[in-house]
């Protein structure tokens, strides 16, 4: 089994890291990169195939150099094998259009000089981006089945055929069971959780980990650049220029300021009618009286 | 999930617990060759286990634990114990004997221990040896129970994996074992049965320690307490040297604290603040962690044929725990017992006949000797007459009568009792009464001893204060214990043993209350198991439902 974990870096968007100019514009040098974690559940998904059924996994991403840190932050958490990172400055300022393009390209690369791949993993939607389109447009271009939304994964080696548990149209209390052939795009949904209820699939775990540390200590060595020649890609259809979106800005989202008012009172029984009197002109439609007691 | 015999799991040998009695199985089953799975319920080895903690190296036992695992002594244990002594205590008068010939009879070596370091060092080494074998150690898994087919233990069922066949379970679950308990082999009814031990760490730089025991380098100390100290309550407390830090706690008969009604975060702190204390503790006190676990009685409880179809017990689990008089020995005898149940599994690999290991680690157990440690034949004899009531009373009476006190308190019998102290013989005879825990400690602290002068200062942490400290991750909503009778008569016990709960106390996990019931007064008890150390002491002493909790929740004990 040969798998590819799609990963990409994302501002880190939690309290204190994220930075912002003057102007509102991301200080993306100022704020730290870290793995898109919707991407977590496609490593995880990543993982447990190769606990289940054994192989090999690499992660791929594309980015600046710097991004061969959240490869390595994927070596250890879901214990990659290699990863490739694809990165030139003619693939700066890419949509999803231009991102899926060159994916693709490092897949059908990577397929002609390392091995064939049997299931790439995506995330479902980037921290930064929240389009939801590169997984899909990458696939695309592949020209093999795509599952979405997947919160099980069962893989049948010899058969060569997954069978996943689903979110219908995303929506949680719609589950369908699907089977595709192998090669297959996998589209991990934030709900998927990897279960491993056989002591040999812990023990394999446990044994990955303690491979992985000794791994990802050394992850230069493991690491694969491939640029726009590597790639094989027209610098025209790739970056700012093969990009048809463009962001004019972005803007942060003011806080709603709170506008709560506290009033007091006693709660005793002879009360309530204090309470339902002063809730009366909150209650839309206006009879106070016919409230949760109905 | 399938449960499905074909594509059931299957492991030649299963090991449920990685305390020293499975690390033990499972080291010696791995130099067999066998297949071997451990499963250890806490997130590490050692996060769940509390002891003393001495662990000592016999001369006539078959295993001894660094027999198993080279560089036990160097890695995985605190000071070699050098100094060893017993305190008769009545009042502020304290006499003290040497201990020395009593510790070293059939000693080879003798190590206190903190068990998370311990076990979680066994745990790496057993896992590097299972893992040779084609098994391994797996943590945060708990076993729930037995698996059976057509009546017979094939196996075992988890909180956390699909059912598991084997074809030897060794249950190295420790005390309140679950497996003993669904084979029908060990019951959770009687509290004389058990000991409730209770133990501080108190954090102390190495050159302090050296300093206030008077150690050189590789040297330890141990203090073992008896007499008037915990007024009427049956047992005695101990003090060990670790690296850098000090274990204090107390061990009980669980009979005598219910019948006491004591507290027994109380008489651990009766001991703390004792006069004779302040000379090694000084003013400074900081307590680590508050720790508690019940201990078997293994003289009432030693299973003598504890196994069942393809399940053998070995340690805390099959009641394997020694105590008597000042000595505890549970930890070297879970090693031996672990070591001969996988010798006994090697030896029948591949009969039919389901029961073939058991049996021969039963026979192993009885031919090593060591059956009659933790049975003593003689302590059989002496205790028909020794712990009968009206004898001891008598005996109460002479001792307490001006005879007694001269008999014991004239200087040819304090020789004598120094002496009698360091027989083994003798020792293994003491009767488990009053007589030999509080009576002639205290008589002998009275006549022979010296009156400490000194002050203590010492406030140890309050109940709340010590359950802040400890770690916990709570399974909300899924309590491990459920209370099956809450009125007062069957589980009020609870309120004052417990050892996280007291009864003016709110913050514990037993409560007693007063409620109005068809207009009539009637006490009441509750339970939130949020603050349980997991001791066991309620599934004897209450009417409960008892279960650990599940993998990797509940307290997690960072010293032990
Ligand atoms: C205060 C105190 C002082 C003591 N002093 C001494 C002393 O000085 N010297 C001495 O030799 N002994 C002493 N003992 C006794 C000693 O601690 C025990 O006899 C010894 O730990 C028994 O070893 P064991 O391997 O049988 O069980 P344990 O050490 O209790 O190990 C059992 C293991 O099984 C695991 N487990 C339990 N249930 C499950 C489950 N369902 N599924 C998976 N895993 C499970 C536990 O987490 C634990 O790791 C003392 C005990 C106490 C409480
Ligand atoms: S609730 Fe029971 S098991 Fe828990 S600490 Fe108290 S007595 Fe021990």
């Amino acid at each position: 089994m040969r798998s590819i974990v799609l990963t990409k870096g994302v501002p880190d968007f939690s309290e204190g890291a994220v930075s912002f100019d003057e102007d509102g514009h991301l200080e993306r040098g100022k704020t730290p990169t870290v793995m898109n974690p919707n991407d977590e559940f496609a490593v995880q998904a990543a993982l447990q195939t190769k606990v289940r059924h054994g192989g090999h996994v690499s992660g791929m991403s594309m980015g600046p150099p710097g991004y061969a840190e959240v490869l390595e932050e994927a070596m250890e958490s879901v214990y990659l094998d290699d990863s490739y990172l694809l990165s030139d400055r003619e693939l700066a300022a890419s949509d999803t259009w231009a991102t899926a393009i060159t994916l693709n390209a490092g897949l059908e690369t990577y397929q002609e000089q390392v091995a064939e791949i049997d299931l790439v993993f995506a995330g479902f939607k980037t921290a930064d981006g929240e389009t939801g389109q590169t997984g899909p447009q990458t696939c695309w271009g592949m020209d093999w089945p795509i599952v979405t939304h997947v919160i099980a994964l069962d893989v049948d080696s010899e058969e060569r055929r997954l069978r996943a548990k689903r979110l219908v149209e995303g929506d949680v209390d719609e589950i369908e069971t699907v089977e595709a052939p192998l090669p297959c795009f996998v589209v991990t949904d934030p709900e998927f959780e990897p279960t491993y209820r056989k002591a040999s699939h812990r023990l394999t775990h446990k044994q990955l980990r303690a491979e992985t540390q000794e791994r990802a200590a050394n992850h230069e060595e493991h690491l694969t650049t491939w640029d726009h020649v590597d790639l094989n890609l027209d610098p025209d259809y790739i970056g700012l220029d093969g990009s048809p979106t463009i962001v004019s800005s972005v803007d942060p989202i003011p806080k709603a300021p709170s506008e709560r008012e506290a009033t007091m009172i006693d709660p005793g029984e002879d009360d309530m009618g204090e309470v339902l009197e002063e809730m009366h002109p909150f209650a839309a439609g206006g009879d106070a009286g016919t409230g949760a007691g109905d | 999930m399938s449960t499905d015999t074909a594509d059931r799991e299957h492991y030649e040998a299963v090991v449920v617990g990685c305390g020293p009695g499975g690390a033990a199985a499972a080291a010696r089953l791995a130099e067999h060759g066998v297949e071997t799975l451990v499963l250890e319920r806490g997130t590490e080895a050692g996060s769940k286990n509390v002891s003393g903690g001495l662990i000592y190296a016999e001369d006539s036992a078959p295993y001894t634990i660094d027999d198993l695992f080279d560089g036990f002594r160097e890695e995985a244990a605190e000071r070699p114990v050098t100094d060893y002594r017993i305190h008769n205590v009545a009042g502020n008068s304290v006499k003290t004997y040497d201990l020395r010939d009593l510790h070293e009879h059939d000693t080879d070596w003798c190590e206190a221990v903190l068990r998370r370091r311990m076990d979680s060092w066994l745990e790496q080494r057993v896992h590097e040896k299972t893992s040779e074998t084609g098994g391994g150690v797996l943590t945060n898994v708990r076993v729930n129970g037995l698996l059976r087919e057509d009546g017979e233990i094939v196996g075992v069922t988890c909180d956390e994996l699909d059912p598991i066949g084997a074809d030897l379970i060794v249950a190295a679950d420790g005390v309140n074992s679950e497996l003993a308990r669904d084979a029908g082999l060990m019951d959770w009814e009687e509290p004389e049965e058990w000991f409730q031990g209770v133990k501080a760490v108190v954090d102390m730089d190495p050159a302090v320690i050296d300093d206030r025991f008077d150690l050189g380098e590789d040297e330890g100390a141990a203090h073992l307490f008896s007499g008037d100290l915990f007024e009427d309550v049956r047992g005695g407390g101990f003090l060990y040297t670790n690296e850098d830090s000090l274990s204090i706690g107390t061990v009980f008969h669980l009979d005598s604290l219910v019948e006491q009604q004591a507290e027994p975060h109380q008489l651990l702190d009766a001991l703390l603040t004792h006069p004779m204390m302040a000379r090694w503790l000084g003013d400074e006190y900081a307590e680590r962690e508050y720790a508690a676990k019940l201990v078997p009685d293994s003289k009432k409880v030693a299973h003598p044929e504890p196994y069942q179809d393809r399940l053998v017990l070995v340690g805390d689990a099959a009641g394997q725990m020694q105590a008597q008089g000042p000595i505890i020995k549970g930890m070297n005898h879970a090693v031996t017992a672990g070591a001969l149940a996988a010798d006994a599994f090697a030896v029948t690999r591949g009969n039919a006949d389901p029961e073939a290991a058991g049996r021969r680690y039963a026979k192993l157990l009885e031919d090593s000797g060591t059956m009659d440690k933790l049975r003593p034949r003689r302590y059989e004899l002496a205790r028909a007459v020794g712990e009968r009531e009206t004898v001891t009373n008598a005996v109460e009476r002479v001792l307490d009568s001006p005879v007694g006190r001269v008999a014991l308190g004239n200087p040819i019998s304090n020789r004598l009792l120094e002496r009698a102290y360091n027989s083994p013989f003798l020792v293994s005879m003491l009767p488990d009464t009053r007589t030999g825990y509080v009576t002639v400690p205290s008589i002998i602290g009275e006549q022979h001893g010296r009156t400490i002068q000194w002050e203590t200062d010492i406030e140890p942490p309050t109940l709340e204060e010590r359950i802040g400290e400890l770690t916990y991750d709570t399974d909300v909503g899924n309590p491990h214990i459920e209370l099956e009778d809450e009125s007062f008569d069957a589980s009020g016990a609870a309120v004052y043993a417990c050892p996280v709960s007291a009864e003016d106390f709110g913050g514990g996990c037993y409560r007693s209350e007063e409620v109005t019931h068809n207009g009539s007064e009637e006490t009441v008890v509750s339970l939130d198991t949020q603050p349980c150390v997991e001791c066991g002491t309620c599934a004897i002493v209450a009417d409960t439902t008892w279960e650990h909790p599940r993998g990797g929740k509940g307290v997690e004990y960072r010293e032990g």
